[in-house]
């Protein structure tokens, strides 16, 4: 039961949101309510997976690989552990700046359904219904982006639409083909079924369709144009949860099926890989150096940054996997924070268009150092802890004698620094185009609880990395060595099948035993790869 | 018939990818329409296509008798056909808004989230206002 | 739509079709049938009211919220799943509370597809009625 409330609680808040539709204190209770439950439910889940090693449970007790499996690594949980971390930060932001047109159109509620369906990708074991929870997801930011109803918004939205709705059908039809290769979607199953048959055609295919499909998700070159064209339009809450989560289960979702399902070490995957990151990293940052728009230049340091965590992936060495989770973490939580600080900068001066905003470090100095801590955090300046995550990727790839790569991580780095004091100098030291008395507009403290929550942690991470790495550690290593996580799912399936007590005719088929379909004869078997080898 | 299927999806796509690069919103959106059923049908084929009969429980006994087909694509197309359905009209009541609040449903037209640099400066000249329309 | 013959037999149709969309809803229990095809033959019982006499009336015929049909559907389903989870331990299970006394198939998988009856009632209509606002607000405001 400790899987399901992750996801169970949200869509619950989501529905209490919607039945009161008429009541917009009622909602932000809620709203702040559920994700405060949800943050408890997600601290008891890595309390008990740091304890026991990866817990798994069967839907409904029909035994995998036929039921669906809720199943959580130290990753998972972890993942989902700042989730709440970040719902309750955008919850209590959310509480004053959230306008009354957006929660008229039902804010809180998608807010709460983005939660549901992102914690449901996290946890889920069965790439399908991953399919199904990226759609709840998506749907969610969809409602998310277009509340406002302004005309950028729409615009934003007709794109972030259109984009990710491809990467859906790839992800869809990518997960046919590989159903029709191995007979399972159980993704512990599908490690087993597709053990040395890593070559096949279809199988190459399925890699091919999926990396594009969690690619596009998570905004990595060439298919993130969705991400700047939207990430700036909506209310700064919803930018910040954006920015936090959605490329992040794109990243996530990357990291579980390249390692669990399908074999990295092949050389098309991992050049693939490997290149995209640095091409990510590049375009990103270079992207972010041609804006003047605060959100706009996070917008595109998100990208610069995916690159990053992808990279770490694509290195597939456990120092390199360490440090794209170590950098997944740090991320989420800088990244939040400064579309958060963005948000403050906006009600102080009244715009993001950094020509015509200035003399913040004036009126507000202490503005400025909470912008300088995730900034210079992001940068990967010590001792901070994008520093830590900086260092672990590109130590990972000078061991693995990728120095051009090792090259490209060090100077797009100092290339988020010159973004990052662009932003310091024009927002903060240079003087207000309109006196400094245009920058002093109060912002409401509310705003500031969030923010100076997230850059204590960044500190703290930065200072006290050991425990943080340890952890990652382990999570890495649970992920390049999935029997744990395979004897979990197998241990859920045999009670789930003992507890259902089916028919006695029926024989349970387990999860060692690649399954067929019903009624094909051996020879239609392979037809996919025998299609694919025809052309 | 499966090399009928993979034909008739290679069409599919063929036909939705040249739909969307036209430019404009609403051939977009049919384009994606096709695609959604080239990807259901990706799904459909991968269960293989038998004769078989449905895959029904009869009365009394715990599983189907004899040879039925694969009930499991089943289950996955109809609830993909169930997102699509969902995803596409959100996709259309959205491109219906954008037309008539931009007045335009051609892709290069819609600069409204990010306007070309030249459309920037000369808002950054007037500084009232937070977000000037152009 | 201005219609006399269609206004007419929306009048019976509608009533028809709601029965319909229900014994197809029922009849999902060990037939082809349940909740989504129940609930789109739903669906298109009130598509008709609209078509023939208006958004305004199609809503009042509903009585509540679009919105809240389907809030109220996903509420079902929830508990649907959450019954087998207080029951057995596990989320989504069956159970079947009057079948071993009475033989009677009602329990969490019926309450789960009659969440999905109206919450696939419920949104299909708050679709098709805000586009069908959307399209009289730009109208009204074109002209």
């Amino acid at each position: 039961m400790l899987l399901v409330w992750p996801i169970a609680i949200p869509l619950f808040t989501a529905i209490l949101c919607l039945l009161a539709f008429r009541s917009f204190e009622a909602q932000r209770v809620l709203n702040l309510a559920g994700s405060l439950a949800l943050l408890a439910a997600s601290v008891v889940l890595v309390a008990r997976v740091l304890d026991e090693g990866p817990i798994a449970a069967q839907m409904g007790s029909w035994p995998a690989p036929f039921g669906i499996t809720l199943v959580a690594d130290i990753l998972s949980a972890a993942m989902v552990l700042i989730t709440g971390i970040i719902a309750v930060a955008c919850a209590i932001y959310g509480l004053a700046e959230v306008s009354r047109t957006d929660e008229r159109s039902g804010h809180h509620a998608l807010t709460q359904a983005l939660l549901g369906g992102v914690c449901g990708a996290f946890v889920t074991g069965d790439i399908f219904n991953m399919y199904v929870w990226f759609e709840v997801m998506l749907i969610a930011s969809f409602g998310l982006l277009v509340v406002s109803g302004g005309k950028a918004a729409l615009d934003g939205a007709v794109k972030y639409v259109g984009l990710n709705l491809i990467a859906t059908l790839a992800f869809l039809a990518g997960v046919g083909l590989l159903y029709g290769a191995s007979g399972t979607l159980n993704m512990a199953d599908l490690h087993l079924t597709l053990q040395g048959r890593h070559d096949e055609t279809a199988v190459y295919a399925a890699a091919a369709l999926l990396m594009f499909a969690f690619g596009t998700k998570a905004a990595m070159f060439p298919a993130f144009f969705w991400l700047p064209a939207a990430y700036h339009t909506p209310s700064v809450t919803t930018s910040a949860l954006f920015s936090a989560l959605l490329t992040k289960v794109g990243v996530y979702a990357l990291i579980r099926v390249f390692t669990l399902v399908f074999d990295t070490t092949e050389p098309a995957i991992q050049n693939t890989l490997l290149y995209g990151a640095a091409l990510t990293m590049v375009v990103g940052v270079l992207g972010a150096a041609a804006q003047m728009h605060v959100r706009r230049i996070l917008s595109f340091h998100i990208i610069s940054q995916i690159g990053y965590m992808i990279l770490g992936l694509a290195i597939y060495t456990p120092l390199g996997l360490v440090g794209a989770i170590f950098y997944l973490f740090h991320h989420i939580i800088v990244k939040a924070n400064l579309f958060l600080i963005a948000g403050v900068i906006r009600k102080s001066t009244g715009s993001e268009d950094l020509y015509v905003i200035g003399g913040l470090w004036k009126r507000k100095p202490w503005l400025g150092v909470l912008f300088l801590i995730p900034a210079l955090s992001l940068a990967g300046i010590p001792p901070l802890s994008g520093f830590w995550a900086k260092l672990l990727i590109i130590i990972a790839s000078l061991e693995e004698e990728r120095y051009f790569i090792a090259f490209v991580a060090v100077a797009v780095g100092l290339l988020t620094v010159f973004s990052m004091i662009k932003i310091w100098m024009e927002a903060f030291w240079k003087a207000h185009p309109a006196g400094d008395d245009a920058a002093a507009t109060p912002a409401p403290a509310l705003l500031y609880i969030p923010i100076i929550s997230l850059a204590a942690m960044t500190v703290f991470i930065g200072l006290y990395a050991a425990p943080f790495v340890d952890a990652a550690l382990e999570s890495a290593d649970q992920v390049l060595n999935p029997q744990a996580y395979i004897a979990a799912v197998t241990a859920a399936s045999e009670a789930a099948a003992e507890a259902l007590d089916l028919g006695p005719q029926e024989a349970i088929p387990t999860l060692v035993e690649p399954i067929e379909a019903p009624t094909v004869p051996e020879e239609q078997l392979n037809g996919l790869e025998a299609e694919g080898e025809a052309e | 018939m499966e090399i009928m299927l993979a034909a008739l999806v290679g069409i599919l796509v063929a036909a939705g990818a040249y739909l969307m690069m036209s430019g404009k919103l609403l051939p977009y959106l049919f384009g994606l329409v096709l695609l959604s059923n080239a990807a259901n049908l990706v799904l459909f084929a991968s269960g293989r296509l038998t004769y078989a009969e449905p895959p029904l429980v009869p009365v009394g006994e715990y599983a189907p008798v004899g040879e039925v087909s694969n009930a499991l694509p089943q289950a996955l197309i109809l609830t993909a056909i169930v997102i699509g359905f969902g995803l596409l009209s959100f996709a259309l009541s959205l491109v219906f808004r954008a037309y008539f609040e931009l007045k335009t449903t051609r892709m290069d037209e819609m600069r409204e989230a990010e306007p070309l640099p030249k459309v920037e400066k000369a808002k950054a000249r007037p500084v009232a206002g937070p977000e000037g329309s152009v | 739509m201005n219609s006399v013959i269609l206004s007419t037999a929306t009048r019976f149709l509608t009533p028809l079709i709601l029965i319909i969309s229900i014994f197809v809803l029922l009849r999902g229990h060990n037939e082809p049938g349940g909740g989504f095809i129940g609930g789109l033959l739903g669906a298109i019982a009130f598509a008709l009211i609209e078509k023939a006499r208006g958004v305004a009336e199609a809503r009042r015929a509903m009585r509540f919220d679009p919105l809240s049909i389907a809030g109220f559907g996903l509420a079902c389903c929830l508990f649907g799943g959450l019954w087998g989870a207080a029951v057995y331990g596990d989320f989504l299970r069956g159970v079947w509370p009057l079948y071993d006394e009475y033989g009677l198939p009602v329990g969490s998988i019926l309450l789960f597809d009659i969440g999905v009856y109206l919450a696939v009632v419920g949104t299909v209509c708050a679709i098709l009625f805000s586009l069908e606002d959307a399209g009289h607000d730009v109208a009204g405001r074109e002209d």
